[in-house]
């Protein structure tokens, strides 16, 4: 006989069910103001609220890195911060680093080099890649290991997006260096 | 995404009294929150319990790395990126900074806690060891005040700890002791990063003449609890590293520790491991009387 | 002189991948739409009892669909069709579909789900290979049997007498599961008028229309299914998408509204199909120099609950069990058995991998029997050109393996480093070792699959002379749109830039067929091929174009025609070449149209404070026609390398009464960039007739090699043998444990 018991709680807690929020971030240059549930997870106000679809959920856990997104310029997994806490957090994802039609080295370098195959991790993959060269402008293959380590990738073996990387480093440093 | 968020409270009243406040209260129970690198995980897969939430994700009192005479104090809200980042405690307690880089990837670096990881209590946290060989003291603040203990008795029993329901964590400190000292750190997991530990150890140890003059050594993911193994510092001290010390390691080791099987790994194994890393951190003090 | 084929060429799709413009199934929404949720079998197997649902929750408010919903057959339809779409009655594997529910609110459709109570009437289930064999319990058919094959050559009765050495061996591998990193999912669509669209992350749209035609009882024209962007598939999304698309399709007829299902990862990785688990038995008649006489292969997996599609990766498997040796006799059984497991499936290599695994292995511990080395028991026994295959199938074409094997010996620096490490002290903590894999792969549909597949491919061409392909082939990474286009570019002599392909749409494109088996730019693109060059017969024969042209002239002619015939499109259908015969019966003959064959060398470190092994090194040398685009030929190496060695050291399912018990990404394994080694990736060209400009099959013949190769290092590291994958610390542990140091000294691999 089946127990139906314990949803006499949950009409109590019917009653009292917590109110949506207004909060105000920056996506990609863009302020937006959103009305959601404080524990909305970031990953899907961007991707329901805002239609920003480019960050994607591979796992719902921070263990595939394909929801990584820019927060105050730290690489975090957007499918573990809750919206309250990216209020007024300027907010970048893989089309905030597309500019127009021109595309930027890294990405560049990602289709030269083969470094995306079915592209799902690829938004994720870029960001992470950003974040590393941001910070190491000339990564040795480790330092590339390690800065994309929380990126899965089931397609590539990693081998090219590695090769990608180390590309458009190289590159970018290059146009530094001439100050172009 | 097996949780409602409707059906959650979450607020950031940012400042500390506030969130104490809350904790105080006698009729419903307040859950702090940080970088939610294992709260939000909990949350997506349906099985977090509360419903209420306070984010302490950036409250000043909980932050910064702050250097006194006597010891280093770490904000409970510091990120592994942050401990990474610090020139101290990579000087003075890198099996600290080492943990920090085992810890998930770049991005749950970046959110994850030292204070989220001892509160979250996995018996496999990845800091944990560290925080007990360096001797680790933690301040724990309520609306009632501060309070302060040694790190090494706070974990009682599996998720259980020495944390009153009005209590928040807000400092880890670690005394300027072990200058000086051989350092020696290792995680052992499924795969290289992105791994729940299997093993883990922290150790820390002086040498003279041979002779073992002074020994702390931590293991995690071998107990409900992260252990200091109190008896097999016992034995050590005070002795020469040699192949008599070296052969009673695995016993001594088997005896301190109460590994399980689970998703993971096995008991067997974990006892294996736990003694071969023992003897390696005996090892490397006895060869660091010989590099200078 | 080329232009285009054999370069590489940017992917087709590559700049919405960068920059985050690329839509998949979830990112889309369609006005209207709600959510489909699957509520799912508790127990692995028994009678449905009861059904209720908690009247708290307002179930007018919600879309509910069991079998008794269903308008045409409750079933997946495929093979045998034994699979029903919903369970009617009885269950037969945890995780199996029982009831549909959709609604607006994807957070109350979760806990409706919850709110829904299945009582069960359990029966006893079988878990394993074993049990299933002994037929105490029978959950399927008579026997528990889905399927058997027969390989006989020669007589291999005649041969033990003569033999002498005869070698054993069992070997087994566990379930692997695809980790697409996108989940599995669809929208579905249906008013009566149209009839019913499909959108989805999905190998083959065909495959899908058949099957929802089926289900839904639609007929052709009132079905339409489209693939849209794919975030990774491996054979994973070959036939489980028919079960996801039937049952959006089910909600979305009953309700009237779009209906999504998209799985989170917990879902996708306890329901869907993974690797059949295998277990192979070797017998080999073996002469005093080492060549094989003959011998005996059983070879069995476990197909779960269902047939699905066991009966294929059954027959691949079997057909590879012999390795790329010449067997003057031999006798294969091949077998796949039922348990209550979710239903076993596609998984790129598709049966290879798993019986290739056991003859890669076997092959060392023929080695070591007759006292050779691993290099020269196989120099000894390699298929040369003229010889003949366990099914009989003459090698015509001029591969040298022996010189394959010196080249990848050579380019791992084999000799030298096994040298080095045999002088390593043996007391050492990290242990070395070098393993080798040879191994071939057939492109293509197994015997007559393709002649009965008869794939269509069409070429459109536009008044501006943009060329379109037409196929229902699907891009999922591994470079569809891109080769083909290529394909066609190079026929016609066009640029690249102005040739596109459809939306594998099946109210826009043929039936190319399904995008499996290493088939796409082999049999596909020799048909897009074809029908490029159909395109540019009809301008010749209408005299709006000459032999020679350029593309200016092309795009003249095409306007022109366009003007005057309106729509300009040529077809090329499948012909199965002169002299190629498969008996299906005996099971003999020419069972694939051209091998593509590889020698592996894997470079293996073990430390044996944590008994981890990881690969140091890794050397992937094939031979594959034809490369057509570099950059993607090295990407499909290196990833299907990296998934090998998944499948070899990391990648287990943890089965608990019969439900995968390590459903998310932190517990099932999979490696991370830093875990694998460098993936040296090295091509040889023998061309092949077969194939669109001499291209054979890759996507699967590198995830064949990896595993065998590994574990042979992994024993020529410790001296201990591995018989079975996955192969964790704890196994190497629990071997070295039973071994005194002393000998762990003497036993060092050869």
């Amino acid at each position: 006989m089946s127990d139906f018991s314990e949803h006499a709680d949950a009409e109590q807690r019917d009653v009292e069910r917590p109110a949506k929020c207004e909060l105000s971030f920056t996506v990609n240059g863009t302020s937006r103001t959103v009305l959601v549930h404080p524990m909305e997870r970031l990953l899907d106000v961007l991707r329901h609220e805002l239609q920003l679809t480019d960050a994607k959920e591979g796992c719902g856990e921070g263990e595939c890195g394909s929801c990584s997104v820019l927060l105050d310029k730290q690489l975090v997994n957007s499918c573990l911060v809750p919206a309250l806490q990216a209020e007024g957090a300027n907010i970048i994802t893989i089309a905030g680093l597309t500019d127009g039609a021109q595309l930027s080295t890294l990405q560049k370098a990602f289709l030269e080099c083969g470094g995306a195959q079915c592209g799902i991790c690829t938004p994720g993959m870029l960001l992470s890649a950003r974040h590393l060269l941001d910070r190491t402008p000339l990564p040795t293959l480790d330092e590339i290991r390690e800065g994309l380590a929380g990126n899965l990738c089931r397609c590539t073996g990693y081998m090219q997006i590695f090769e990608a990387v180390s590309r458009a480093a190289k590159e970018e440093n290059a146009r530094r260096r001439t100050g172009a | 995404m097996r949780s409602d968020p409707a059906d959650y409270k979450l607020v950031a009243p940012g400042r500390l009294e506030a969130v104490l406040s809350l904790l105080a209260e006698e009729r419903e129970e307040w859950v702090p929150i940080a970088g939610g690198t294992d709260v939000m995980v909990q949350f997506a897969a349906g099985k977090l319990a509360s419903r209420q939430l306070v984010s302490i994700w950036n409250l000043r009192e909980l932050k910064g790395i702050a250097v006194a005479s006597e010891e280093v104090r770490i904000g409970a809200a510091c990120t592994y990126t942050e401990i990474r980042q610090s020139d101290v405690i990579a000087r003075e307690f890198p099996l600290l900074a080492t943990a920090a880089q085992w810890t998930g990837g770049i991005a749950n670096q970046n959110r994850g806690t030292l204070g989220g990881n001892i509160i979250n209590a996995s018996p496999a946290a990845d800091s944990l060891p560290a925080l007990m060989a360096y001797e680790a003291e933690v301040i724990l603040v309520s609306i009632r005040g501060e309070r302060r203990m040694p790190y090494v008795g706070f974990h009682t029993g599996y998720k259980t700890m020495q944390l009153r329901r009005d209590e928040l964590l807000k400092t880890i400190c670690i005394p300027h002791r072990f200058d000086g000292y051989t350092q020696y750190a290792r995680k052992v997991g499924a795969r290289n990063a992105q791994a729940i530990s299997k093993v883990c150890i922290a150790a820390v140890g002086r040498i003279s003449g041979g002779v073992i003059e002074d020994v702390r050594i931590a293991l995690g993911s071998v107990a409900a609890v992260p252990l200091r193994l109190t008896e097999v510092e016992r034995t050590v001290q005070g002795n020469p590293v040699g192949p008599e010390i070296i052969a009673r390691v695995p016993r001594m080791v088997a005896a301190a520790i109460q590994p399980i099987d689970d998703i993971r790994s096995t008991a067997r194994y974990r006892t294996a491991v736990a003694s071969n890393l023992v003897v390696e951190f005996l090892d490397k003090l006895r060869a660091s009387e010989s590099t200078p | 002189m080329e232009n285009v084929v054999g370069k590489s060429m940017p992917r087709k799709e590559g700049r919405d991948k960068v920059t985050g413009a690329a839509r998949y199934i979830d990112d889309m929404t369609i006005p209207g739409m709600i959510y489909g949720a699957t509520v799912r079998s508790q127990i692995p197997r028994g009678k449905i009892k009861t059904v209720s649902f908690d009247p708290r929750f307002d179930w007018d408010e919600f879309v509910t669909v069991t079998a008794q919903d269903i308008p045409g057959r409750n079933c997946i339809a495929l093979i045998l069709d034994d699979q029903p779409c919903l369970a009617d009655g009885m269950v037969n594997h945890p995780e199996e579909a029982i009831l549909l529910l959709a609604h607006s609110d994807p957070y109350l459709l979760r806990k409706a789900m919850d709110g829904v109570r299945i009582e069960y009437e359990p029966q006893a289930p079988v878990f394993s290979i074993e049990e299933s064999e002994r037929q105490e319990t029978v959950i399927w058919g008579s026997d528990n049997v889905f399927k058997t094959f027969l390989i006989e050559k020669g007589d291999v009765d005649e041969v033990w007498s003569a033999a002498d050495y005869v070698v054993e061996g069992k070997y087994t591998t566990g379930a692997q599961e695809q980790l697409y990193i996108e989940n599995q999912g669809v929208i579905a669509s249906f008013d009566v008028e149209h009839g019913l669209t499909l959108w989805g992350s999905l190998q083959c749209p065909y495959y899908v229309h058949k099957a929802l035609m089926a289900l839904c009882g639609l007929p052709a024209e009132k079905v339409r299914v489209v693939q849209v962007e794919t975030g990774g598939a491996f054979g994973g999304k070959e036939e489980y998408p028919s079960m996801i698309a039937g049952h959006a399709s089910l909600l979305a007829m009953k309700s009237g509204r779009p209906v999504k299902i998209v799985y989170d990862r917990l879902e996708d990785m306890t329901a869907t199909t993974k690797r059949h688990p295998s277990r192979t038995r070797h017998r080999t008649a073996v002469s005093e120099d080492g060549k094989i006489l003959g011998g005996e292969i059983d070879f069995t997996i476990d197909g779960g609950a269902y047939a699905t599609l066991s009966s294929v990766v059954l027959s691949r498997g079997t057909i590879h069990a012999g390795g790329p040796y010449y067997w003057p006799s031999v006798r294969i059984r091949g077998k796949a058995v039922a348990t209550n497991m979710p239903p076993h499936g596609a998984f790129r290599g598709f049966g290879a991998p798993q019986s290739l695994f056991a003859m890669e292995r076997h092959m060392d511990r023929i080695a070591q029997v007759v006292g050779l080395s691993p290099v020269e028991i196989r120099r000894r026994n390699f298929l040369k050109p003229g010889q003949t295959t366990t099914t009989d199938q003459t090698i015509r074409e001029e591969i040298d393996l022996e010189k394959m094997l010196d080249r990848a010996l050579e380019l791992s620096d084999y000799k030298a480093k096994k040298e080095q490490f045999a002088q390593e002290d043996p007391r050492a903590n990290t242990r070395r070792g070098m393993g080798i894999a040879a191994f071939l792969h057939g492109s293509g549909f197994t015997g007559s699959g393709e002649r009965y597949l008869a794939s269509v491919v069409g070429v459109e061409a536009d008044a501006d002379g943009t060329l379109r392909v037409l196929v229902s082939s699907t891009e999922f990474g591994q470079g569809t749109n891109t080769v083909l286009c290529q394909i066609a570019a190079e026929a016609l002599r066009l640029p690249y830039e102005s040739v596109c392909i459809a939306q594998a749409d099946t109210d826009q494109v043929p039936n190319s067929g399904p995008t499996v088996a290493s088939r796409t730019v082999m049999v596909v693109g020799n048909l897009v091929r074809s029908a490029a060059l159909g395109i540019r017969q009809t301008l010749l024969a209408g005299g709006l174009l000459r032999e020679t042209h350029s593309a200016e002239e092309f795009r003249a002619a095409c306007a022109q025609h366009v003007a005057g015939h309106g729509v300009l499109r040529s077809f090329a259908r499948y012909e199965a070449p002169e002299g190629v015969f498969w008996d299906d019966q005996k099971y003999r003959g020419e069972a694939y149209a051209t091998f593509a064959w590889a020698v592996y060398v894997a470079e293996v470190a073990v430390d044996l404070s944590t008994y981890t092994a990881s690969v140091a090194d890794f050397v992937a040398l094939q031979e594959v026609g034809r490369v057509l685009n570099p950059v993607l030929a090295v990407g499909q190496i290196a990833g299907g390398v990296a998934q090998g060695i998944g499948f070899a050291l990391y990648e287990k399912v943890v089965w608990q009464n019969g439900r995968m018990q390590n459903g998310q990404m932190t517990n099932y394994i999979m490696p991370t960039s830093a875990d694998l080694p460098p993936i040296r990736v090295f091509f040889e060209e023998l061309g092949n007739a077969h194939g669109a400009y001499g291209a054979k099959g890759i996507g699967e013949l590198p995830i064949d090699g990896p595993a065998p190769a590994i574990i042979n290092a992994v024993e020529d590291a410790l001296g201990m043998r591995f018989d079975s994958i996955p192969l964790l610390a704890e196994d190497i542990f629990e071997s070295v444990s039973i071994r005194s140091p002393g000998e762990l000294l003497a036993t060092g691999g050869k």
